[in-house]
Parts: C-alpha cells; structure tokens; sequence
C-alpha cells in the first residue's frame, strides 16, 4: 500500500524557500499570488500490517520536526 | 589526569579533524575519535564535540538523520550523565534534531551559504564553555553555513532568554536567527550549540584566536571539578 506524508512548515514560521519561490514567480510575470508556502512530499510503500499508529510514530520519530512542520498522512489504495 | 576528548564523525562531517586539531591544541592530548556507527563512546570521556559539516548529505533536514545513528544514544546518556557535549554548525543541527537542544536550525533568510567571520556578543560567561570570557564581549568567529536561521517558538525562546541559556548572539543580523540567536545552552548547562566555528579561530594565523577561549574554559572547568 501506498503512503503519501505531507509536510509543511507550522504557520507562523517564516519560510524563505516559499518566499524566493513567490519572488521568482512575479519576475516570470505571474501575478495575483498572495503567498507561497514550500513543503515536502515523502511516498512509502508499506506492508498493510503498518498501523495508523506507526505511520504517526514515523512522522513524530524522524520525517517531520515538529518544532517548525506538521504533518498529514494519507493512504492512497492501490 | 589527562583530559579525554572525543570527536564524532559522521559520513559527510568536514570539520572533525579541525575539532580534533583544537582539543588536541588546547588539553595537550590527542582527541579520540570516534565513528557514527559505533555503538558506544569510549568510557570516562571528559569532553565530547559534534563536528560541522553535511551528514548524510543533509538529507531530509540538516542534522536529521545524524541524530538517529547509533552513537547518538550513547552522546544523549553521556549528556544526561552530565559530560560536556558541543555541537558546532551541522553539531549544532544534529543536538537540536536529537532534541538534545530546543529549537530548529532553518535556511538562512537570505537563502544563500554564508562563509565570513562575524562579530558575537557573549551573553553568558558563567557556562563551563564560556567561563574565560568576559561578559558582554565581542569576539571574531567564522561561520560557514546555508542552514543557521535558528528558530524557536515564543515560550522556548522566553525561557531561554530568562534561564540565560543564550550563550552567544550575532552582533549584528547574519542569518535571520530569531534574537540573533548564535549559540544556546541545554537546561543543566553542559550541551552547547553554536553554529559559528570556534575550532577555526584557535591562533592568530588563522585570522582570530577567539576561538581559543572556549575550549580553554572547558579544559579548565574539568581540571578545577
């Protein structure tokens, strides 16, 4: 089965990657943004004995940090 | 009683044998070096240092995956038992991914790697690493990262502040660090961060000996304990 984990930074944190990106995106003539957040996007493919409670321990353990990103897990069926 | 340092060496770590150089120039033994994957620290270690660099290539976050190698545990315990344990730059990452330090190391405002020595104000000379310095005094230091913007949310930073846990700050913006924040102190006051590299300022042939001092004050602090 496949595992989709979202993470992005908490609001409130400032993200200079988000803000280049919005900055490179005026200079190609895009308007109307108003404001660009980047994240990451991390695929597993898992055993269907993998609990929800796992998947969470994951995130905590190692794939986010939760001082600055929060998380969203999605199974996605095959 | 000869002083027993240690520096860990990750895959990617480039400033380890300039932290062993520095120990090594200061305590007048050879530092122990020590590797990632080991299982165990060497016993009766006075001191431990977490050397700079890019472990794991810094993959998924700076410092993320060096946090949970095998002789981190055995860092954490040796910190929990009270060893002094200095985290420099990707040392400063690991500490805070393996929650050994509060807050997060995040991108630079600028996005961009930033390589130049930098004023910093000693906020707190009272710490065993920062006991021969002055309160207040501003010393030269290089930093070379991309990765330096220290964040914590407003609680942490609150309590760092109070607790006088902020150990060094920029004397000016440098990398858009929440308080200028530089270098931080753990609760009992024995695991320091810092991103600037005092390991590459210990004589004057390399543009400052500010350095210098602070493994001096951890050197010292073990010979009087």
């Amino acid at each position: 089965m496949k595992v989709r984990i979202s993470i992005s930074l908490k609001p409130g944190v400032l993200d200079p990657q988000g803000r280049a990106i919005h900055h490179a995106l005026e200079g190609l003539g895009f308007s109307g943004i108003e404001d660009v957040r980047a994240g990451r996007l991390i695929e597993l493919e898992v055993a269907d004995s993998v609990t929800d409670e796992q998947l969470d321990e994951m995130c905590r353990k190692l794939l986010a940090n939760l001082v600055i990103e929060n998380y969203s897990i999605q199974r996605i069926a095959p | 009683m000869s002083f027993r340092g240690a520096v860990v060496t990750f895959p990617g770590s480039n400033c380890d044998r300039d932290m062993a150089v520095a120990l090594e120039a200061v305590s007048g033994t050879p530092a122990i070096r020590v590797w990632h994957g080991d299982a165990e620290l060497p016993e009766r270690l006075d001191f431990i240092a977490l050397p700079g660099g890019f472990s794991y290539g810094d993959y998924l976050r700076a410092g993320a995956m060096a946090a949970k190698s095998p002789i981190m545990r055995s860092v954490a315990a040796a910190a929990e038992r009270g060893v002094p344990v200095l985290g420099v730059c990707n040392g400063f990452q690991v500490l805070t991914e393996a929650c050994l330090l509060p807050g997060a190391l995040m991108r630079n405002a600028s996005q961009l790697f930033i390589c130049r020595t930098v004023p910093l104000t000693v906020e707190n000379s009272q710490s065993l690493f920062t006991a021969a310095y002055e309160q207040g005094q501003v010393v030269r230091i290089p930093i070379a990262h991309a990765d330096g913007n220290y964040f914590a949310d407003e609680d942490t930073l609150a309590r760092l502040e109070g607790e006088g846990r902020v150990a060094f700050r920029y004397a000016e913006p440098v990398n858009g660090s929440l308080h200028d924040i530089a270098g931080v102190l753990n609760e009992a006051g024995n695991v320091l961060g810092m991103m600037p590299h005092p390991e590459r300022a210990i004589e004057d042939a390399l543009g400052s000996s500010d350095g210098r001092a602070l493994f001096e004050s951890a050197v010292k602090s073990l010979v009087e304990a």
